[in-house]
């Protein structure tokens, strides 16, 4: 059976770059593209949800 | 499922002006999520602030707020609740605000144990207005006017608290974000003046003047300083030189402001 896999919506007008979801993702889903943060490797996510109750600039949604 | 911040928070006022990896940020998401924990009614909250960074928080939120004075938070949040007793009463405000121009009311406020809730966000320096140092710098550390290091030993938020009659003194960081939203739903929920302390961090101001090279690092050294109240009963002065307690460090009973207000109100018309 396939993985149901989450969304992850980045809000790219709110963030502003501070590493803080990229560094505390255990799986490393997610990398900086430039100043914003973006998906790299959905397929990892194991839906934590550090990321987005991390983000202190509201940017990061996951819908597992 | 995601929690729906969007619900309390006032539409077309995101992105909020906190620096790159502030962590007030994280706070406000504690507190939102706390609110929403205790199901306060938005139109029968108020969110005091003062002046500075944390306190721009309450123009973020829909609910009722109000922006004051600098360290003047407690004193007009004690008017909000002497006129509308019924009213829950949240302030916000920083470790300068609340402790050095507001230290007088913020005492005073712990004393009168009104039933309010104050979340001081502790990033131990003055941010907003050039970094200056804050009644909660460490020895030591660098701020724009201590550039050799600062001599004065710094506050201890939670101990001056307690001190000075709050009823309800707890502490947490911003690393630990799943703590901040328990402890501020218990302090909402205790009648009585609330203080929630919460360790930050200051990225821009303080972190690039004291070796601190990335948010990231800022966020460790919290995880790292952070010890729970538990697991310190068991531990050595040795082993918590330099680590800071976190959790519910005080918790008392004791009559309430504006009960007692009430009882004076009753006595005065009785003797009429």
């Amino acid at each position: 059976m396939e993985k149901k896999l989450p969304t992850i919506e980045i809000i790219e007008k709110y963030c502003k770059g501070c590493h803080i979801c990229v560094e505390f993702c255990p799986t490393k889903v997610l990398e900086m593209k430039g100043f914003v943060a973006s998906v790299k490797n959905l397929e990892a996510c194991i839906k934590c949800m550090q990321c987005e109750l991390r983000c202190p600039d509201f940017a990061i949604k996951v819908t597992p | 499922m995601a929690f729906d911040y969007d619900k309390y928070i006032r539409p077309g006022k995101l992105p909020h002006i906190w620096c790159p990896g502030c962590g007030h940020g994280i706070v406000m998401k504690g507190l939102i999520r706390a609110i929403d924990a205790v199901g306060l009614e938005k139109n029968n909250t108020a969110i005091v602030s003062g002046i500075g960074c944390a306190s721009r928080l309450p123009g973020y939120m829909d609910c009722c707020t109000l922006h004051t004075a600098h360290g003047r938070a407690a004193a007009f949040a004690t008017g909000v609740k002497m006129a509308r007793p019924e009213m829950n009463v949240i302030l916000v405000g920083g470790d300068g605000d609340g402790t050095a121009i507001g230290g007088n009311h913020f005492i005073h406020a712990c004393r009168r144990n009104i039933d309010m809730t104050y979340i001081i966000m502790n990033n131990n320096i003055y941010g907003m207005t050039g970094g200056q140092f804050s009644p909660c710098t460490p020895t030591g550390a660098k701020a724009s006017t201590t550039p050799y290091g600062n001599p004065d030993p710094a506050f201890d938020v939670a101990k001056l608290a307690i001190g000075a009659g709050a009823t309800f003194v707890a502490r947490g960081t911003a690393y630990h974000a799943t703590q901040i939203d328990k402890l501020i739903v218990e302090a909402i929920q205790h009648k009585g003046f609330s203080v929630v302390e919460i360790l930050d961090d200051c990225p821009t101001t303080y972190g690039r003047r004291n070796k601190f090279r990335s948010v990231i690092e800022m966020m460790n050294r919290l995880k790292e300083v952070a010890v729970p109240v538990k697991a310190a009963e068991k531990m050595t002065p040795e082993q918590l030189e330099g680590k800071i307690l976190t959790g519910v460090l005080h918790k008392v009973e004791k009559p309430e402001y504006t009960a007692e207000y009430a009882k004076v109100i009753e006595r005065a018309q009785a003797a009429k």
